[in-house]
């Protein structure tokens, strides 16, 4: 395949080049991506990346406030070792809805599809992914997606768990199984049109002179999560599939009452569901690299080992599904393999945190908002990922699968690690989206906030899990109270952490100063364009003729001028009507 | 901007993508040329029909799997399929397979008039194979191996047979789906070749349906083995 980037084009057509100053009035660019067109219909049929990632970002939003709803609920049922809340019946429904609208409804699109679809074709210079219509039609997928799961709640909920093991799932179960699978499964496509979006858009869009080498770590995550992402999800929307079959038919492919076996299922399941935690953490590590590199204002330590880390993440996170049936029954041979592959899956991760580490080492380091997440990412990811080896580990997972411990260790990555990025994201891009700066002060003590409250929250859950209170019960003996008390209390300061900042970055939409084109002087395509980005993101197309993350040059809040690269190219990709 | 880019900027708002050929051309609005326009539509295609290969990899998995366990019962179920009306489906797929190459070819040449013909020829072989299948399926039926219900089996392996039935239907019922928006696809196309949007400088959506059909096809030249063929030595018996 040829490489567009390596080909640095001349073209006839030059816009006529403006001066720069007439385009502003302040510094707020007079027309952006924001302000071509207003009402509903421009938004609902655009095709601009960045107005999908403003969708997507709206839709993840609501998603996540109506799982966070349920959390809610479970951990106030958990306040007392009595079931005096709700009955079993319905605590099994609120638990499988809050796992299933945080995984497949917030976590698994929420880096890729908001700050992917925005900030990735700006980052390899192109003026919109490779795919626009089908990058729409992936938000529309996932929207009807979310409304089959939402007419499920109003049939009468789920009570299988996020991960709908059979033959409960496919045959016992009396709840609104199939409408959820069905949603599952639908949205599961717009995960794949996201990722084959990516992957074209990195091969065949990227500008002169932006090689692979330059990429922005950002990008190479999410190439690392978007072959996951192709590769994963059809298995899993087999899967779900044949439940679904089975739900409706009576067919007996998972029942063993006619033959079917129920753990190849599992197999089926975990075969997307654990490379899917890596879709869910890659992105968010994209984040924390560019972060840690601009808040550290130093070049990121070991480009290369970060970029193939992320790949061999992709790779040997594949391998590793069956370390969540050690104690299924599957033989015992197949438990140590996947064990010792459980353990290298671990090493990239670790050559990730210890580059970050080294990059912060002598950096001139920081606290901006982004910055304190990304602190909070770097410790709350490695106790993750360190419990993680306990249950890779055959004797202490027998002892600790299906505790609170589990529940502890993927909090720990999925949120304290995932969402701790995501909020990191939020808050390093957010000028660049709105053209606003919010409340630093407030930022930072939210920062502060949901550091607080998610260590209160989820680290008794690791000694409860440890005493072994088993997960989704509605109940429990009264010697856990104590820990479930504190939990609950720090739940309370993790809601108020979130939030503050729904309050002060919708304030920041109005009243915010104007943020200029580079606040944190970072360096990136996505900062050397106006804030909110014009339409067709450049005024020309960029000419990259320097390393990716070079700190050492001055870096200023504003416009190169016209034509005042290193290379004054010619834009070779003027519009061409 | 917008007196610059003025047709795009409507277009981009109403959601019509200059596809069709105005003065635009069919260069879309983020590309810089046809070349790296068509390379992004391979590369899509391509990776779109891994993402097919896994999905159908994750059931003939599960197949395999069962066929592993339950040979005996397998090899008794698939007995019951019909392998003449099976490998007239397989000759009528290769046959389209190959209008739909020689489709690409005439769009290639600029034969407007042939590539419709074609185009509609293989829609017609596609549509003769779900006849078929329509009737495979309706015989299965008669004989109550529908699974469900309404399965009806005697024997020791009934329950193993039971488990056959749902992948045969499972499996040529989502290959059938995949015809079905293929020759879906290909009435849209006929419409736009007959139009005259292809031609020597642009075929690249005929090209990329010429993919996807040749998958389809492949999938069943794997189905039908796994399905049809591995119960012909126990027919005899029967
Ligand atoms: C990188 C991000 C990671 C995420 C998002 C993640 C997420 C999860 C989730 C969701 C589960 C529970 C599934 C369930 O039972 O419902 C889980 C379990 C598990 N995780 Fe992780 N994990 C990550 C990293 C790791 C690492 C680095 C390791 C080991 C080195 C690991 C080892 C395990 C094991 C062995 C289990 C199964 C425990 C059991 O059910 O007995 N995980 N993880
Ligand atoms: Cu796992």
């Amino acid at each position: 395949m040829s490489d567009r980037a390596a080909t640095p084009k001349t073209a006839s057509e030059r816009p006529p080049t403006r001066r720069r100053r007439s385009r502003y009035e302040g510094d707020v660019p007079r027309e952006h991506y924001l302000n071509v067109a207003y009402g509903l219909k421009s938004w609902l049929f655009t095709i601009d990346h960045k107005r999908i990632a403003i969708l997507y970002l709206l839709s993840i939003t609501a998603f996540f406030a109506l799982g966070g709803l349920m959390a809610v609920f479970i951990r106030l049922e958990l306040l007392t070792p009595a079931g005096d809340l709700m009955t079993s019946e319905i605590y099994n429904r609120v638990f499988t809805l809050h796992g299933v609208l945080m995984v497949f409804f917030f976590l698994i699109p929420s880096i890729p599809a908001v700050f992917g679809n925005f900030f990735l074709p700006m980052m390899v210079g192109a003026k919109d992914m490779a795919f626009p219509r089908l990058n729409l039609a992936s938000w529309y997928i996932y929207s009807l997606g979310g409304v089959f799961t939402l007419a499920a709640i109003v049939a009468g909920g789920v009570d299988t768990g996020w991960t709908f093991y059979t033959p409960y799932s496919s045959t016992y179960s009396n709840s609104a199984v199939a409408l959820t699978a069905i949603g599952v499964f639908i949205n599961g496509f717009s995960s794949i049109f996201t990722g084959l979006n990516f992957i074209v858009t990195i091969h065949k869009m990227r500008a002169p002179g932006m090689t692979w080498m330059r990429l922005p770590l950002f990008v190479w995550a999410n190439y690392a999560a978007a072959l996951i992402m192709i590769l994963g999800t059809p298995v899993v929307a087999m899967a779900i599939f044949l439940v679904a079959v089975e739900r409706l038919f009576g067919v007996g492919i998972f029942d063993p009452a006619l033959g079917g076996d129920p753990i190849l299922y599992q197999h089926l399941f975990w075969f997307y569901s654990h490379p899917a935690v890596y879709i869910m953490i890659l992105p968010s590590m994209g984040v924390m690299s560019e972060v840690i590199a601009c808040f550290s204002r130093k070049r990121i330590f070991g480009y290369g080992f970060i970029a193939a880390s992320s790949l061999a993440i992709a790779t040997v996170g594949f391998l590793v599904w069956g370390h969540h049936m050690f104690v299924s029954g599957q033989s015992i041979y197949a438990s140590m393999v996947f064990s010792v592959l459980t353990m290298l899956v671990a090493v990239p991760s670790a050559v990730k945190v210890f580059n970050w580490l080294a990059t912060l080492w002598r950096g001139s380091i920081s606290f901006e908002t982004p910055m304190l997440y990304a602190f909070g990412f770097l410790g709350l990811f490695t106790v993750g990922g360190l419990t993680g080896l306990y249950l890779g580990t055959l004797a202490t997972d027998v002892h600790l699968h299906d505790t609170y411990f589990i529940v502890a260790h993927f909090h720990y990555i999925m949120v304290g690690g995932a969402v701790m990025g995501y909020l990191a994201a939020v808050h390093f891009w957010w000028p660049k989206m709105t053209g606003r700066m919010y409340s630093e002060w407030w930022g930072r003590l939210s920062a502060g906030l949901l550091f607080i409250g998610f260590n209160l929250t989820f680290f008794p859950q690791f000694l409860m899990g440890y005493m072994g209170m088993p997960r989704r019960y509605h109940f429990y003996p009264e010697e856990w109270q104590v820990l479930n008390v504190l939990s609950t209390a720090g739940a309370s300061i993790l809601g108020l952490g979130y939030l503050i900042p729904i309050i002060y970055l919708t304030y920041s939409l109005r009243y915010g100063p104007i943020a200029g084109p580079n606040p944190w002087r970072a360096t990136g395509l996505e900062w050397t364009t106006a804030s909110p980005p014009p339409q067709h993101n450049f005024e020309q197309t960029p000419v990259v003729t320097e390393e990716p993350y070079d700190y050492s040059k001055p870096i200023v809040n504003d416009l190169p001028a016209p034509g005042a690269g290193a290379e004054p190219k010619p834009s070779p990709a003027a519009p061409r009507s | 901007m917008s007196q610059q880019h003025g047709p795009v900027t409507a277009a981009v708002m109403t959601g019509t993508m200059p596809d069709m050929p105005d003065h635009d051309g069919p260069l879309q609005h983020h590309f810089d040329d046809m070349a790296q326009q068509n390379e992004s539509s391979a590369l899509g295609m391509w990776l779109f029909l891994l993402t097919e290969l896994m999905f159908f990899g994750g059931v003939m998995t599960a197949y395999a799997v069962y066929r592993y366990l339950f040979n005996a019962a397998f090899a008794e179920g698939a007995s019951h399929l019909d392998v003449r009306l099976g490998t007239t489906n397989t000759i009528i797929l290769i046959f389209s397979s190959l209008t739909m190459a020689l489709a690409v070819r005439a769009a290639q040449m600029d034969k407007r008039k042939l590539l419709v013909g074609l185009l509609i020829a293989t829609m017609l072989f596609g549509g003769a194979f779900l006849v078929i299948k329509g009737i495979e399926y309706a015989h299965k039926w008669e004989a109550g191996h529908v699974p469900g219900a309404y399965f009806h089996y005697e024997g020791p392996l009934a329950n193993h047979v039971h488990l056959f039935f749902s992948f045969y239907f499972t499996m040529t019922g989502i290959h059938a789906l995949h015809m079905v928006l293929g020759i879906g696809w290909m009435a849209w196309l006929v419409l736009r070749s007959a139009r005259g949007d292809f031609g020597v400088g642009y075929y690249a959506p005929i090209e990329m349906t010429g993919l996807y059909w040749h998958f389809v096809d492949i999938v069943w030249i794997f189905l039908f083995p796994l399905l049809y063929l591995f119960g012909a030595g126990a027919a005899a018996g029967h």
